[in-house]
């Protein structure tokens, strides 16, 4: 991945002009830029009324993960106002202005990169309307611009003194700076301030916030899909007779792809209900009929055979001269994102004969395309409405734009008069695929006389995540598909004769990336037997981890840093009585995370998790406290889906359908997490993704520890050895 | 059916099918959409109302059998206790993407009103039913002991 370090021009990145969105800011193109007639846009991403309120245009979706506020405080850094004088709207549909910048001409949030690409443009939009105000002012009162600053929302300087609000209708009529002056950091007062609040909180606990699921359009339509309990399989007839009793119930229609049948009601439980009534026959002859322990048996003869691909080093290092040679075999099971907010979506026809839809819009380019596609409609005449989004994990976003697609062919097979609401169920949901592949590792260490790693041979297989989709070019190099191996073939410990060796297993049903995408197995296969080593080498897991790591590069010196501070922080090597440590450390979407976890019991008796410290280096740190909580929610997820939850499929039908059976981690699963960042000049990094990875590992570790080397190598854990208390 | 109910401290007239879960006449019929929707099988939480005062699902609380009850919504509450909880909750910024927090705030005010100082173990043993996918846990725990400081003033 790269970071945009240089200070090209804020709006250079899709090539748009300020001329540009100042027009489609006149015009109101859509609801969310006309409802504030008396504000004017500085640029896109800064709008301003005459009472001197600042409208920040957010361009990533906010999930929980925080852009909502952070993206607001780099603009109210450099414009000069408080965050209270600062409030958000999410950006319009239009890859061409609010594009992100790592993903070329597309809108959309992932990979935890919505700081990393807004940090620079988003302090140039506000740096840019500042310099606006203040040639406006100065223009009026007849000074120098030299003389002027903005402080607060207000203009100051030459004796006079007055509200941003004042000058924004001059302002607004000039052209915007490209490359505007941007603050010396040494001067922010909002950036790095662990006291910024959330911009969504207030409205998160009043019941005002609204996810795109309490959206309710006039006259709008409640459909609900049933689908084939195994996926593929195609409609080729239903009867709806008995749905014609439940009240509410409009009517029933296959989709145009014949994927499932719609059954439209007038609202949610009568849909619920009419599609309970209805009976569908299928034609299941190309439907996913496989088992998981079968993909389990293919992916694990995938290790023990020829890998297909030779992802680092193609000479492998023989184990004849090691003294100990120490061998694990790894297996992680499907895991579905399940988000809070069941997905859903709302589409509905526009006054101009176009299409608007309202989605927690993780790339709102992708649903806005295909909807162009399926009703044959021109870019302009279709909009994405992004609404909050209660949680995601990356579920939001498929290479099929899944649900997104689904509401379109539901409202294509209606007259179009009315909205249509689709609505998933968590049954819906934790059914609906797109799951975390399963993968296998097979790592072979052998060690010399003296303990040293002499050589480490890492076979990978699972079903590759991008090849085939939409998404293949982001990540498949050479036939290799960089988020089977990331975090394993780019390993920045300094391994000796290190082989890693990828096999691309057979599609066993539709896999997705989820919070954190490869590294949700790699870190895991890699800490787990870093830790071997150290057992085996008689090593301190952490001095053995800063040995691997003294090689004086910069990824070294940062992960050796995050480990020294974690380990610091955790009081390692001393934990409480009765208490064992585990620890893990590993870089992600650019930003180093090292976690300890204490534990007391053991595996037989049951495990408690009583707290883990967690460091982490994501560069600059805009949002102290946003970060912090984001490395307490990556850490709760990486561990609660390991401590008991997977996905399995017998003869193609899922197992699971709803929380009882696929339990989220709860509030005593987990004791106090402590989270430290490491203070850093570098510019700022992802933080949605990278305190997951560790945190599986870090408690396999500390599980070894109290319950006498006890390796957990598959998932989850609750089914391989380990109850927890 | 036209059902009478006592909500949010008024009487409310609303046409809804008997068996109707509350959660979807406060949702759908009533606009009222503070009350969340996640699971529909008394699993998360987020669904959680208060019938006269205490937390209940409402996604298995049919509407027929709430006549009698008074039903508080995230959008009724008016107590110090509740104020509380909000002001905690802003404070400390408990919310990650929101979706569960209705739900978490309602099981606290119920929690808070029968025992005004829980220890951390009293709140996980009340708190356990209400799941966070954020996992936000750390700071609704640190929540509900800021609120219950706020509480005694």
């Amino acid at each position: 991945m790269t970071i945009q370090t240089t200070r090209r021009g804020f709006l250079a990145g899709a090539g748009a002009t300020a001329f540009l969105f100042v027009g489609f800011g006149a015009k109101g193109g859509t609801a969310a830029v006309a409802a504030a007639a008396e504000a004017k846009s500085l640029n896109p991403f800064v709008k301003i009324g005459s009472d001197g309120s600042v409208t920040a245009i957010v361009k990533h979706f906010e999930k929980g993960q925080g852009p909502a506020t952070g993206l607001p405080t780099l603009i109210a850094e450099e414009l000069g106002v408080r965050m209270d004088q600062i409030s958000f709207e999410f950006a319009p549909s239009n890859p061409k202005v609010y594009n992100n910048l790592l993903f070329g001409p597309f809108q959309g949030t992932g990979g935890s990169t919505a700081m990393a690409n807004s940090f620079m443009q988003y302090r140039q939009a506000g740096a840019a309307a500042r310099e606006m105000l203040i040639k406006a002012a100065a223009g009026e009162w007849g000074v120098d611009p030299a003389t002027l600053t903005i402080e607060e929302g207000m203009i100051v300087g030459s004796g006079k003194s007055a509200s941003i609000g004042a000058f924004v209708s001059a302002a607004a009529t000039m052209e915007a700076p490209a490359e505007p002056k941007l603050k010396d950091p040494s001067a922010f007062k909002l950036i790095g301030n662990p006291d910024i609040r959330r911009l969504d909180t207030k409205i998160k606990t009043n019941g005002e916030a609204i996810f795109a699921m309490d959206l309710h359009r006039p006259n709008q339509m409640v459909t609900v899909m049933a689908r084939p309990e195994r996926k593929g399989g195609l409609v080729t007839g239903f009867d709806d007779s008995a749905c014609k009793s439940v009240k509410g119930f409009i009517r029933a229609a296959t989709l145009p792809n014949k994927a499932a049948v719609a059954v439209f009601a007038e609202n949610t439980w009568a849909a619920f209900k009419a599609r309970e009534a209805l009976s569908v026959d299928w034609d299941m002859s190309n439907a996913e009929d496989r088992d998981s322990e079968v993909i389990k048996a293919e992916i694990l003869a995938a290790l023990d055979a020829e890998p297909t691909y030779n992802v680092r080093n193609s000479e492998r290092i023989a184990m004849d001269g090691a003294t100990q040679v120490l061998e694990k075999t790894f297996y992680f099971p499907l895991l579905a994102h399940a988000p809070m907010e069941p997905l859903n979506c709302t589409i509905e026809a526009t006054q101009d004969g176009g299409l608007l839809m309202h989605d927690g819009a993780q790339m709102p380019t992708g649903a806005h395309a295909a909807m162009a596609e399926i009703f044959q409609l021109p870019m302009e005449k279709i909009q994405v409405k992004t609404m909050l989004a209660g949680g995601s994990f990356g579920r939001r976003v498929t290479p099929t734009f899944d649900y997104q697609v689904e509401a379109a062919l539901a409202f294509a097979v209606t007259d179009r008069s009315r909205p249509v609401k689709l609505v998933w169920s968590r049954e819906d949901d934790i059914r609906g695929g797109f799951y975390r592949p399963a993968f296998g590792h097979k790592v072979t260490v052998g060690l010399d006389k003296d303990g040293e790693i002499m050589a480490w041979d890492h076979r990978i297989a699972g079903q590759s995540i991008m090849k085939g989709t939409a998404f293949e070019a982001f990540s498949v190099k050479d036939g290799i598909d960089g988020s089977s191996v990331e975090g394993v073939s780019d390993t920045h410990y300094a391994i000796p004769g290190m082989f890693v060796g990828l096999t691309d297993t057979k599609k066993a049903t539709d896999v997705l990336w989820w919070r954190s995408v490869g590294h949700t197995h790699t870190a895991y296969a890699m800490e787990v037997m870093i830790d071997l080593v150290a057992e085996a080498s008689g090593k301190d897991p952490v001095a053995l981890r800063l040995d691997l790591l003294s090689g004086g590069d910069k990824d070294q010196q940062r992960l050796a840093g995050v480990l020294k501070l974690a380990a610091e922080k955790a009081g390692w090597g001393k934990p409480g009585n009765g208490r064992f440590q585990g620890v893990a450390v590993h870089k992600s979407f650019g930003s180093y995370v090292a976690e300890v976890a204490e534990v007391s019991g053991n595996a037989e008796d049951g495990i408690k998790i009583e707290k883990v410290t967690c460091a982490v280096d994501c560069g600059i740190a805009v949002n102290p406290d946003i970060i912090k909580a984001q490395m307490e929610g990556g850490i709760g997820y990486g561990i609660g889906h390991v401590m008991r939850d997977q996905i399995t499929l017998v003869g193609g039908a899922v197992e699971q359908s709803n929380f009882p059976d696929y339990e989220p981690l709860r509030i005593n699963d987990i004791g106090e997490i402590d989270v430290h960042i490491v203070a850093s000049s570098e510019n700022p990094t992802g933080v949605g993704e990278p305190g997951t990875p560790p945190a599986a590992p870090a408690l396999a570790n500390a599980i070894a520890a109290a319950s006498q080397n006890l390796r957990v190598v598959q998932h989850p854990m609750s089914e391989h050895g380990v109850s927890f208390a | 059916m036209k059902y009478d109910i006592n909500l949010n401290g008024k009487t409310v007239s609303v046409e809804a099918e008997p068996e109707t879960p509350l959660l979807w006449v406060l949702r759908d019929e009533l606009k009222l959409t503070g009350t969340k929707f996640g699971c529909g099988v008394a699993s998360c939480g987020a669904c959680t109302v208060h019938l006269d005062g205490e937390p209940m699902r409402s996604c298995q609380t049919l509407i027929e059998d709430v006549a009698d009850s008074a039903v508080t919504t995230i959008e009724g509450l008016n107590s110090n206790i509740a104020s509380a909880v909000q002001q905690a909750w802003v404070e400390l910024d408990v919310p990650q993407c929101g979706y569960c927090q209705s739900g978490q705030i309602m099981s606290v005010v119920g929690l808070l009103s029968e025992n005004p100082k829980p220890s951390s173990d009293e709140i996980d043993e009340y708190m356990y039913g209400n799941a966070c996918r954020c996992a936000t846990y750390q700071r609704i725990r640190a929540g509900v002991h800021r609120a219950a400081e706020i509480m005694e003033g």
